[in-house]
């Protein structure tokens, strides 16, 4: 590029400037409004619309139900509670299947093949226990409920739902001064965190979208859905009669996911009266026409698309965690192994919000996926309680046979329904995983709005959490 | 499925149909690509699935706008040349007010594609022609894809694409991509744009008020007489008009010039740059 050119680019930007101020205020109107009459008077010449005749929409008669006051929150909630009932039921008989063939035959002929090319067993303690069992558990843990899940999600998705989940939202988020399309990126979210913190593009405001930003790890992610539905089954299902056991556990998870939904608005209308002040932006919302979903392509693509591409994320995750909850089981400093030491570090604290020392470490081993701290609790519950005839020895994950095995360790290791509930709450309630950290500050840009990200929903947990336990306590003293 | 259309092949090598037996879909494989192509249009309107339809890649389509807010990129073979197909975000104008917006025009202007498609929803004719006549300002390269014919007829609308076509000044195919309608017509009319056979003579936008028409034709000769070989000064001058500080910009720096001549392989590496804004 040469000097006079640049030169002259200067002089063309100058004349642009004054001409402005001979054209007038109203430019970017006149020049809009310019557009929209050619774009108009094209369309016009182009379209005919044969004898016109008034018929039965069929999309406008849904939406007026979908979407109306009165019947768009209950079919909402309703379709949320079908979806993971039929998650939750459905996914049993697989993630058994899946478990008998990785945990039953592979593990032990693994072992066996170590012992006899004659493997030291502290690289057989590494690969097989820690590694392969940690990639073993969270693929029959978390496949068959997220191959359930992500199909039928994407079938709401694919008839054009979303869009009406987002018109029936955008009020609320209006009043918590946040903008509408919030409800977009926070469905996102319900998929996956960072997935949803990059879908917060749609909104063009900077205040707004640093809202959604900071709100979006309250829609729990589907890490976070096993270890909800598994505790929900192990200890508030069983609270109910065998038949009704499905429903009630899909209660208390769609309770957590709404509470979720709460704490959005909440922490959003704290933020835009504090922090982030400003006014909200109006948008329009376009409800595009439902469309009959095209059903095998929709589980061709969810399976590819989010199932195997999330599983594969979290085995990738796993497998170095499961070789450090290994080590950390199996290095001992003073007799006593590291994972103890910081057990028994923690449970002070853990008993205070009603939760254990168990349950922080895995949750600070489980910083690059969450997928995997039902396992590390589970391991690690076996090393503390020292409960012999369950699991294969220290650091290893494991899974146990039935769920009323895995109930009765729990409760060896404290475990109460307080416990059990505010587990389900700090899983809503703790900082996202390391990849959504990540995608904040790329998509921030501010070191200070990703540390304030990862920190609020933690302090939150850990308020919430403290407060639940001593009013329980307090009921419970009183009974 | 179109590309397994079994065609003699002695039949007219002009008819789509013959040339869709040759379309070969490259999935993520962009390796020494011919041409650009990139891949707008307003939300919700089809642009992953044509995007689908094109690389048999499976990118995931929804059934909401604002679904691809990053791009996507893929590329197939056609005719013998290798195209590198870039999918937008969606939006409704080019002004560039949202990130995704800037994402889009960005990518139009600084990516100089060789082919723009733009996606159009046969059944909200009216509002996606906005785009269309803001991405006709920018590149004489387009080719308009009237996609969900199947709807429009569902609800009695019946288009004049010929007519159409005229005036815009630029193919217009009509589609249902998502059951692969109209696929070959649309590669037929994507290659001949890359290889200048058909060449646009895009529509216009007529500004009515005489003190904005006299404000434009002004600046739109300056700004050719400086930089001779921009291929669309009219719309620069526009958007230097509205302040457009990003425009004014990529004037200083020289960026809206280097680029008209820059080799394939230059063109490729501010292609890269542009995508790591």
């Amino acid at each position: 590029m040469t000097i006079q050119s640049s030169a002259s680019a200067e002089n063309i930007i100058q004349t642009a400037q004054s001409l402005r101020w001979e054209v007038g205020a109203n430019f970017h109107e006149k020049l809009m409004e310019s557009i929209y009459t050619d774009a108009a008077r094209i369309a016009e010449r182009a379209i005919t619309r044969p004898g016109e005749k008034p018929r039965f929409d069929f999309d406008r008669t849904l939406d007026r139900i979908v979407t109306s006051r009165v019947w768009g929150f209950p079919i909402m909630v309703l379709l949320l509670m079908v979806v993971f009932w039929l998650t939750i039921s459905g996914a049993n008989v697989p993630s058994s299947m899946l478990a008998a063939l990785f945990l039953d035959t592979i593990h032990p002929f693994l072992k066996n093949l170590a012992a006899n090319i004659g493997m030291p067993w502290w690289l057989d303690g590494l690969l097989i226990d820690g590694m392969y069992l940690a990639m073993a558990w969270v693929i029959s843990v978390m496949l068959p409920p997220m191959a359930i899940f992500f199909p039928l999600f994407t079938l709401l998705e694919d008839f054009g739902y979303l869009p009406r989940v987002a018109f029936n939202l955008d009020n609320m988020f209006r009043k918590a001064g946040a903008h509408g399309k919030q409800a977009l990126s926070m469905t996102m979210g319900f998929g996956c965190n960072a997935a949803g913190v990059v879908a917060t593009r749609i909104i063009d405001s900077p205040r707004e979208r640093l809202i959604a930003i900071i709100t979006n790890n309250f829609a729990l992610c589907n890490g976070r859905w096993p270890t909800q539905i598994l505790i929900a089954t192990l200890f508030i299902g069983v609270l109910a009669p065998a038949h009704f056991a499905g429903l009630v556990s899909a209660t208390a998870v769609v309770g957590i996911a709404l509470l979720g939904i709460l704490l959005t608005f909440l922490t959003s209308s704290f933020l835009s009266k504090t922090w982030l002040k400003g006014e909200v932006s109006t948008f329009s919302l376009e409800l595009p026409p439902y469309r009959p979903p095209r059903i095998w392509q929709t589980i061709y693509t969810s399976v590819i698309d989010r199932t195997l591409i999330v599983l594969w994320r979290a085995v990738v995750f796993a497998i170095p965690a499961g070789a450090v909850i290994w080590l950390i089981a199996n290095i001992t400093i003073t007799d006593t192994s590291i994972a103890e030491h910081l057990i028994n570090f923690l449970n002070p604290f853990g008993l205070l919000l009603g939760l254990n020392g168990v349950i922080l470490v895995a949750y600070i081993v489980a910083i690059p996926a969450n997928e995997i701290v039902i396992p590390t609790v589970l391991m690690l519950t076996v090393l503390v309680t020292g409960a012999t005839g369950v699991g294969e020895g220290a650091g290893v994950m494991f899974e146990l046979e039935s769920s009323t095995e895995t109930l009765s360790l729990l409760q060896t290791g404290g475990w109460t329904l307080l416990t059990a509930v505010n587990l389900m709450l700090f899983s809503l309630l703790h900082n996202p995983c390391s990849t959504t950290i990540y995608t904040i500050y790329k998509e921030t840009g501010s070191a200070r709005w990703t540390l304030v990200a990862a920190l609020a929903p933690v302090l939150m947990g850990f308020t919430v959490t403290f407060f639940v336990a001593q009013i329980w306590r307090l009921i419970e003293g009183l009974l | 499925m179109t590309t397994n259309v079994n065609v003699p092949s002695e039949a007219c090598s002009t008819c789509p149909i013959h040339n869709a037996a040759a379309l070969k879909k490259l999935g993520v494989d962009m390796a020494n690509f011919d041409f650009v192509v990139a891949l707008s249009g307003n939300p919700n309107t089809g642009k992953s699935t044509v995007f689908n339809a094109l690389t048999g890649l499976r990118q995931h389509t929804g059934n909401w706008p604002g679904k691809t807010v990053t791009r996507a990129e893929g590329g197939f073979e056609y005719a013998d040349h290798k195209f590198k197909l870039v999918d937008l975000p969606g939006t409704y104008s080019l002004l560039a007010a949202s990130l995704d917006e800037e994402v889009a025009r960005d990518f139009i202007l600084f990516g100089q594609p060789d082919v723009t498609i733009v996606v159009v929803d046969a059944t909200r004719l009216e509002r996606n022609l906005n785009l269309v006549l803001q991405v006709l300002e920018i590149t004489n390269r387009v080719v308009v894809a009237l996609n969900m014919m199947d709807e429009a007829r569902r609800h009695g609308i019946r288009i004049d694409v010929r007519r159409l076509a005229r005036d815009l000044g630029a193919p217009v195919v009509p589609t249902v991509a998502r059951q692969g309608e109209g696929v070959p017509e649309l590669l037929q009319a994507i290659s001949e744009v890359a290889n200048g056979d058909t060449i646009g003579r895009p529509y216009h936008v007529k500004y009515d008020s005489p003190e904005l028409q006299k404000a434009v034709t002004h600046l739109t000769a300056k700004v050719e007489a400086a930089f001779p070989d921009l291929p669309n000064a009219r719309w620069v001058a526009l958007r230097l008009l509205d302040g457009d500080e990003r425009v004014a910009e990529a004037l200083r720096k020289g960026e809206l010039g280097d680029l008209t001549h820059g080799s394939l392989e230059q063109r490729a590496a501010q292609l890269q740059v542009v995508g790591n804004q």
